[in-house]
């Protein structure tokens, strides 16, 4: 086999010799293992995977290894690779009310069934650097509630159904979801769609766009109905078997925003709902999430859009930092074929109005 | 753990045969931008992904691969995409032009005419060609479906009016087929007549954008003008510092700090060529010559 082998080669070889060497830093530092990324930097592992799109935190703290850090580019590896693996079927629709919770609050009622459940946040830390951490250590154990939470752990949107308060989601559970990865984007994009867009957007973006909303751009008036995460039961119904059977369990935060609507001509005033649901414990992600959906329900609802949080085309088409990171950054590939077209073109321009402007002089002389 | 052997060429078989409709029916209407659902590939979005799609779905064990970057085959980009090919299909790879049966390239149409039976697959990093004009895929859906282009045409107009000749230089907008206005990708403007009813096939690949289009054999590929403001490609006034060739686009090459310019072909392969067959050019022997091409 005759590969062409030039000096181009060689200098990324040599490339991936020194990232090997940096990425490894001193050799007198023992180096990281992938189980202490997955164990200790859990919520990079989480972002990882949501943003990657794949769940599995080996695979994911393998990425962050290899990326150094580097989240985006973790998370561009990840994908790189679940884009190779087949698709078995879709899951039956995942039941957050049956989680097991770690962590439920709800800032729309001072107690609800279920109660509320601080679990690990760093909502109440302060923000002060803890030396402690710079040496190794024990961590104490944890106190723990002397009995398990309620198995019943109804969902806050639930309670103002019950009512009719809030607007009804409609939707068809055994149609098949559509497919990000398996189809392209189009538009006008379903909610199913926009919330997988969401789902796998970058946390930075979503975050920007859903404050965006809260300053004036697109509000929605929203209250923190609930937060909780957990774990869930991950279900497949095989065709050949007819009943739902357990494949797992993976944790996802899950936020359902309660947002104000003033009706329309065929609706009542009533509230409605902005939906976020994140792989692990990503509270800001799922949070930012449930805003920007909201946001993009505007046009279903009649409200006028005005802001970029309500504008699909804009929301969804950048959304994505394996797209962004890949466009922005190619712009360090060489252009000098089209640069040097508009080398030539900036210099005739400046050559015709050069000619341009000393003509009319010409004439007065005349 | 391990991870599993990859396919021939990368991609899996479902996603070639998905990728081969797209370009069947790409090929059916030259010039339409057929959606297609575009992977992640091991290589970064806007590094030519759309284009590795389309080569991994047309390659066969017996192509002979030439890749080129900026007209040359030895630019770092280049050569990563070719080394892929090479692990990942075992295709046997040339700098020829001429012995290539397929050719991916970005930013340049080689000089060497192509023949029947060749492939050329461009990267394209936009495929929407009124996108500059209107930001929306919903309205420019729209436009091209009713083949309302007097957008693009009233951008053109406005640049006589105010400069006094079109200024689009590269990513010249041509029509394809008498039917399509096409993002020809960001070849120079020169390039452009080389597709007019080129014998080879020409794909079109965008990964980000997730959009598959071409221009069959023999199809006609006209350049948006005007009567009276014909269109009129450009290349740096110069003959090729090396070779001596004319007729070729030029490389503009710094070579000190005193405004010392040397122009070179763009298109390494080309270059190369001509010097063996003993063309010579005013600088023939500079160390640019060493380091491309041979």
């Amino acid at each position: 086999m005759y590969v062409a082998v030039k000096g181009g080669e060689r200098a990324i070889a040599a490339s991936h010799a020194v990232l090997a060497e940096t990425r490894r830093g001193d050799p007198a530092v023992p180096e990281l293992g992938v189980d202490q990324i997955e164990q200790q930097l859990g919520h990079a592992v989480d972002r990882v995977m949501a943003e990657g799109a794949l769940y599995d935190r080996t695979l994911a703290a393998l990425a962050i290894k290899q990326a150094q850090g580097d989240l985006q580019e973790a998370a561009f590896l990840l994908r790189a690779y679940r884009t190779t693996l087949p698709r078995f079927c879709a899951s039956v629709p995942i039941d957050t009310a049956r989680m097991t919770i770690a962590r439920r609050i709800s800032a729309t009622y001072k107690d609800l069934p279920g109660g509320q459940i601080l679990g690990p946040t760093y909502d109440y830390t302060h923000r002060l650097l803890d030396a402690a951490l710079l040496e190794a250590g024990e961590v104490p154990p944890a106190p723990r509630a002397p009995e398990p939470a309620d198995a019943a752990m109804p969902r806050v949107t639930a309670l103002l159904d019950q009512e009719g308060l809030i607007r009804r989601e409609t939707g068809d559970r055994d149609a098949e979801p559509p497919d990000l990865t398996r189809a392209p984007l189009t538009f006008p994009a379903p909610r199913a769609l926009r919330l997988q867009n969401l789902a796998r957007g970058d946390e930075g973006f979503v975050l920007a766009m859903g404050y965006s909303t809260q300053r004036g751009y697109g509000g929605t008036h929203p209250f923190a109905g609930e937060i909780r995460y957990g774990t869930v039961a991950v279900e497949i119904a095989p065709e050949e078997l007819g009943f739902a059977i357990e494949i797992g369990d993976i944790a996802v935060t899950e936020c359902q925003m309660i947002n104000q609507f003033a009706g329309s001509r065929t609706e009542p005033p009533q509230f409605t709902r902005g939906y976020g649901l994140a792989f692990g414990h990503s509270e800001r992600k799922a949070m930012g999430m449930a805003l920007v959906d909201r946001a993009l329900m505007s046009r279903e609802l009649g409200e006028d859009v005005t802001a970029p949080a309500q504008d699909e085309e804009f929301v969804l088409s950048h959304s994505d930092n394996v797209e962004a990171s890949g466009f922005v950054q190619h712009l360090k590939l060489p252009h000098y074929v089209d640069f040097q077209s508009e080398l030539e073109l900036i210099r005739r321009l400046r050559q015709e109005a050069e000619a341009r402007l000393a003509e009319p002089s010409r004439e007065a002389a005349e | 753990m391990s991870l599993p052997a990859y396919s021939f060429a990368y991609l899996d078989e479902q996603t070639k045969r998905m990728i081969r409709r797209a370009l069947l029916k790409a090929v059916a209407i030259p010039g339409y931008q057929v959606p297609f659902a575009s992977r992640e590939m091991p290589l970064a979005y806007g590094w030519g992904t759309g284009g590795m799609q389309v080569t991994a779905a047309v390659i066969g064990p017996d192509d002979v691969l030439k890749v080129i970057d900026q007209g040359a085959d030895d630019t770092t980009n280049a050569v990563s995409i070719r080394r892929f090919f090479a692990l990942t299909a075992g295709v046997r790879t040339t700098e020829r032009t001429a012995e290539a049966t397929i050719i991916q390239t970005r930013h340049r149409i080689p000089e060497t005419p192509l023949a029947a039976g060749q492939i050329l697959v461009y990267q394209v990093p936009q495929p929407e060609p009124l996108r500059k004009l209107e930001p929306r895929e919903t309205e420019t859906r729209r436009m091209h479906a009713l083949a309302e282009y007097g957008l693009m045409h009233v951008k053109l107009y406005e640049d006589i009016a105010r400069h006094g000749r079109i200024t689009l230089s590269y990513d010249y907008p041509v029509l394809v087929n008498g039917r399509h206005v096409m993002a020809p990708s960001p070849i120079p403007s020169f390039d452009n007549p080389k597709m007019h009813r080129s014998p080879a096939l020409q794909l079109f690949g965008a990964g980000r954008e997730k959009r598959i289009y071409a221009v069959p054999p023999y199809t006609d590929v006209v350049s948006l003008a005007f009567e009276d403001h014909p269109f009129r490609p450009w290349k740096a006034e110069a003959a090729c510092g090396l070779c001596g060739a004319t007729e070729t686009y030029l490389d503009e090459v710094v070579v000190d700090d005193r405004g010392g310019r040397l122009f070179v072909c763009s298109d390494t392969d080309y270059c190369a060529e001509r010097r063996k067959a003993g063309h010579r050019g005013a600088a023939a022997g500079h160390a640019l010559a060493a380091g491309e091409g041979g």
